[in-house]
């Protein structure tokens, strides 16, 4: 499903990744790790195609409407509210049943009361769970998550366990994270960056 | 409403919804044309073709002070106008910007010129909304304009927008981009100002200034329109 041959990133006269070989299969939980600018959000912003690589090779054999990406910022407008973005999104998404769906999800992270918040009214955390909602939205097929667990509190946290558990095996997950332990278990693949 | 026209219409809806709630970028652009009108009528006087007769010592015939005036104040106006959309124009992508939210809007598998076609369009809007108040405090200060300028206006919109908003996502990614954005886009808004000039000067010929107008339009519109995904690509 994702395959990458020499894979490199230069930000200047920077390397951030540099001659990275991949081979990840479909269903594979794939466990990134690295010190802090050691480049997992830069892999993972690669293989959703928002930043191309600088050398090397990548096959992602996923179309593009079937990733789902958690990214450091939820990827959300402020002004507006929790459902106006989830509506947006599954409207651009082409989700079919939308409005079941992101009842659906809000309920399940906790955010449906606060659905017609807007979301600069949100916590961190908050935003972070609406995320989380944005990235499963259309039941992506390749699922990105940097740092997902940032912000959680014990509940959200627990809560991304339990969704990654049911997820594992049903789809392909690229989760870089600095708490390994946490996902240890589910992980098929491990990749470490220095 | 399904497909393209469907995504077009809840991204305009997004781009009116989030401007109806920050009022960041309209009220801006009003108080900057309102400004710069009352500036121009203390620096360039209604009846300043007569401050030249005065200086010239002698006597001007009327029509070639008033044809003098007209000239003056309407290029004025073109070029309040045009200083107003770059300022609304720099604040286009604001929101997508501070929030990272074009990550999340590339990822979805609809066409991205629907992104592009709803801030073009939100935009034409807020340029409407500045000229609705221009317009009126412009006939204060110098007289009223007439159906042909306002023809003229109503395409250059069009023009601005295209090309406008196709340059605010180029110079969004840049930090310079408050410098970028009139660097790139004046000298590309030169035929709208040619054009909506002309038309507004032309005495019985405004036709082919118009004519231009839309053939700018149609072109830029076609360019912008097809050349967004490149823009929004890495």
């Amino acid at each position: 499903m994702i395959r990458a041959r020499g894979l490199g990133r230069s930000f200047g006269e920077r390397d951030i990744l540099r001659g990275l070989d991949l081979d990840i299969p479909e269903g594979s939980f794939v466990l990134v790790t690295g010190r802090n600018g050691a480049g997992k959000s830069t892999l993972l912003q690669i293989l959703a195609r928002l930043l191309a690589p600088t050398s090397g090779e990548l096959e992602v054999d996923v179309d593009r409407g079937r990733v789902g990406y958690v990214a450091h910022d939820p990827l959300v407008y402020r002004e507006l509210t929790g459902a106006e973005n989830l509506e947006l999104y599954a409207r651009l998404f082409r989700v079919p049943s939308r409005k079941e769906r992101i009842a659906e999800l809000l309920e399940r992270y906790g955010l449906w009361e606060a659905r017609d918040e807007r979301v600069a009214s949100y916590s961190r955390g908050m935003g972070q769970r609406l995320a989380l909602c944005r990235a499963l939205l259309h039941d992506p097929a390749l699922l990105l998550l940097d740092e997902p667990y940032s912000a959680l509190d014990r509940e959200g946290s627990e809560l991304l366990d339990r969704e990654l558990a049911s997820l594992v095996g049903t789809r392909t997950i690229v989760l870089s994270s600095h708490q390994p332990e946490r996902v240890d278990a589910l992980a098929t693949l491990r990749l470490a960056l220095s | 409403m399904s497909g393209y026209l469907g995504d077009v219409a809840a991204l305009l809806r997004k781009d009116l919804l989030l401007e109806l709630r920050s009022r960041e970028t309209v009220p801006a652009m009003l108080l900057f044309v309102v400004s710069a009108l009352v500036v121009f009528h203390f620096a360039v006087p209604e009846d300043f073709a007569s401050e030249i007769e005065k200086a010239l010592q002698q006597t001007v015939p009327r029509e070639l002070k008033d044809e003098t005036e007209r000239v003056v104040t309407l290029g004025l106006l073109w070029v309040a106008l045009l200083f107003t959309a770059i300022l609304g124009l720099t604040r286009s992508f604001v929101a997508e910007r501070e929030q990272r939210v074009f990550d999340g809007l590339v990822l979805a598998p609809c066409d991205r010129s629907a992104i592009w076609l709803a801030k073009a369009l939100a935009f034409t809007a807020f340029l409407l909304i500045a000229e609705v108040i221009a317009l009126p405090a412009f006939a204060l200060f110098y007289g009223g304009v007439d159906g042909t300028t306002i023809l003229a206006l109503l395409l250059a919109n069009v023009g601005i927008a295209s090309v406008g908003t196709l340059l605010s996502a180029v110079a969004a990614a840049s930090r310079t981009r408050e410098l970028l954005l009139p660097l790139l886009f004046l000298p590309l808004a030169i035929p709208i100002v040619v054009g909506g000039v002309g038309a507004s000067l032309a005495v019985g010929g405004s036709g082919k200034y118009l004519a231009f107008l839309a053939l700018y339009d149609a072109v830029f519109a076609i360019i912008s329109w097809a050349a967004f995904e490149y823009v929004v690509t890495e």
